[in-house]
């Protein structure tokens, strides 16, 4: 079974004929070559495919592109503004917050997600948010410590 | 890539659509946050031809006060009801709630599917090829069990961290199939057997929850007790309601979720009404739970060892919750 379906992703409107049961994560990556959208577990185990959905963090493995039709989907490509990194994405960057860089989409987008929400968290609000993302290199505390810098930048700006 | 699910999503937007779609479409499953479900049916776990999606019912998706209850949407997101004021009174609930996997799940993850999730096991949460290497086990597409392999009985354990928390409020949940419509309580939902934990029927629909607003005068809390602090189901998962009086403790309700196919709730203790500080009592409540759980291996950690869990979080519940601070829980 195949579905017609409008969605926004970074911005674009995008309508395309699906599978009703392609997930989220393969519609940006094999679709729209989205490939910054990571997958790294077969199943909500791990993070790496957090994605915004309305502004909120979801996690894209799980997710039937179907049931985000009509809604607005951000992905690590559409956080730089002007070829800019973002003040998250700086951080990361400065603050050594990713290694291999196979978790950092996922980590941004759900730091991202916080920041929106409370703009600025303390270390707990921060460890509960990235709660669900795992990363193999970093230990999070340069992660965590990431995050904190974001939100210096952010209060100084 | 190539998941293998192939079935039909529809989203209607009203109760009746529904319910309609649910009797009249052949093996059509209720879909709400699919969280439960997609990662389910990545792994072959059932094939539905067809998934009727609750997410456009605006009616399962708000909070409300209808007379002397709370009635929550089955379709409400876990996450949301986090940001909910409405449910401050029940702390149990928002601490259950709050104990759910990660924020990411959690803005998916609906009440309702919470309720209805499957029971789970070492040997049937795993991918088609794993089960099938292994043998694949009575619960689906085989016919023992690798848990207790003389038996005829599967032992998959009900995990939700949300159903003991509304057992021990008094919860009542409202059922709708094609020409029903009917509350019934939240107990009476489940069955002890791991292969149909649920009794609702094929066609029957979650489509909310009451709370009685009196239960708001309990004391309430939720623990539990898991290899990782986040994203992980309970090993054992204790919730515990209780009112106090000046002799001491003159209402209590346990209910234990992890150790068996469904959650138990424990109301008709023979010690209660107890003085809070009386162990002995506490000891023969330990007891009374301790006859009826019966978790075995169906996950990580021996089954003595969370036998043990839910003596001691219910303990650390019932000290918390009889503190001269407890009443936010603990
Ligand atoms: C990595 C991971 C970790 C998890 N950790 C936890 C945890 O710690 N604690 C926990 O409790 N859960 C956990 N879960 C399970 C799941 O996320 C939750 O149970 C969630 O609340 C399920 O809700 P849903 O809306 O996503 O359900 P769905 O996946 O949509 O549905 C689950 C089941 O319920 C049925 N169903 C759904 N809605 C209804 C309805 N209204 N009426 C009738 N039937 C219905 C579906 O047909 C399906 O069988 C975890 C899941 C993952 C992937
Ligand atoms: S308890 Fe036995 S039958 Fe049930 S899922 Fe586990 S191995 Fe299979
Ligand atoms: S790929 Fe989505 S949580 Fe791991
Ligand atoms: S930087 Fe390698 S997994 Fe996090």
């Amino acid at each position: 079974m195949a579905s017609i379906i409008n969605l926004k992703v970074n911005g674009k409107t995008q309508e395309h004929l699906i599978p009703d049961a392609m997930l989220l994560v393969d519609f940006l990556r094999d679709r729209l070559g989205l490939t910054g959208t990571k997958q790294g577990c077969d199943g909500g185990e791990c993070g790496a495919c957090t994605v915004l959905v309305d502004g909120r963090q979801r996690l894209s493995c799980v997710t039937l592109a179907k049931s985000v039709a009509g809604k607005t989907v951000e992905t690590i490509e559409s956080i730089e503004t002007k070829g800019r990194l973002s003040r998250l994405q700086a951080a990361f960057h400065e603050k050594l917050g990713t290694q291999c860089g196979f978790c950092t989409p996922g980590m941004i987008m759900a730091a991202e997600s916080l920041l929106r929400k409370n703009p600025a968290p303390e270390r707990d609000e921060i460890k509960e948010a990235l709660s669900g993302n795992l990363c193999r290199c970093t230990g999070y505390v340069k992660i965590i410590e990431s995050v904190e810098a974001a939100i210096l930048t952010g209060e100084q700006a | 890539m190539n998941t293998g699910m192939n079935f039909e999503l529809n989203a209607p937007a009203s109760i009746a659509e529904v319910v309609e779609q649910l009797a009249n479409k052949t093996g059509a499953r209720v879909f709400s946050g699919g969280t439960d479900l997609v990662p389910n049916l990545r792994r072959r776990i059932g094939t539905p031809p067809v998934l009727v999606s609750t997410d456009g019912v605006a009616e399962m998706k708000s909070v409300d006060l209808q007379g002397d209850h709370l009635v929550i949407g089955a379709a409400m997101p876990l996450a949301q009801l986090l940001e909910s004021d409405k449910l401050a009174g029940f702390p149990a609930l928002l601490q259950a709630i709050a104990e759910v996997a990660g924020p990411g799940l959690r803005e998916a993850a609906t009440i309702g599917g919470n309720l209805c999730q499957d029971t789970r096991c070492l040997f049937y949460n795993q991918s088609h090829w794993w089960r099938k290497s292994n043998g694949f086990c009575l619960k689906l597409d085989g016919d023992t069990c690798h848990v207790a392999p003389n038996g005829e009985h599967c032992f998959a354990a009900y995990c939700g961290d949300v159903a003991p928390a509304l057992l021990v409020l008094g919860a009542e949940v409202r059922i709708a199939a094609q020409g029903k419509d009917r509350w019934v309580s939240l107990n009476s939902i489940y069955e002890d057997d791991g292969r149909s934990h649920l009794l609702l029927k094929p066609g029957e629909l979650l489509v909310s929850i009451r709370i009685p607003l009196k239960a708001a005068q309990w004391r309430s809390g939720y623990l539990k007790s898991r290899l990782r602090k986040s994203v992980d189901f309970p090993l054992a998962g204790v919730a515990v309601a209780l009112r106090l009086d000046n002799r001491g403790i003159s209402h209590l309700r346990i209910a234990v979720t992890g150790t068996n196919s469904r959650p138990l709730l424990f109301e008709d203790f023979s010690v209660v009404p107890l003085s809070i500080t009386d162990d002995l009592a506490l000891s023969a409540i330990d007891r009374e739970i301790g006859q009826s759980i019966k978790p075995m291996r169906t996950t990580n950690l021996p089954g003595l060892y969370r036998r043990k869990m839910v003596a001691v979080l219910g303990r650390r519940l019932i000290e918390g919750l009889t503190a001269p601070t407890g009443k936010n829980g603990v």
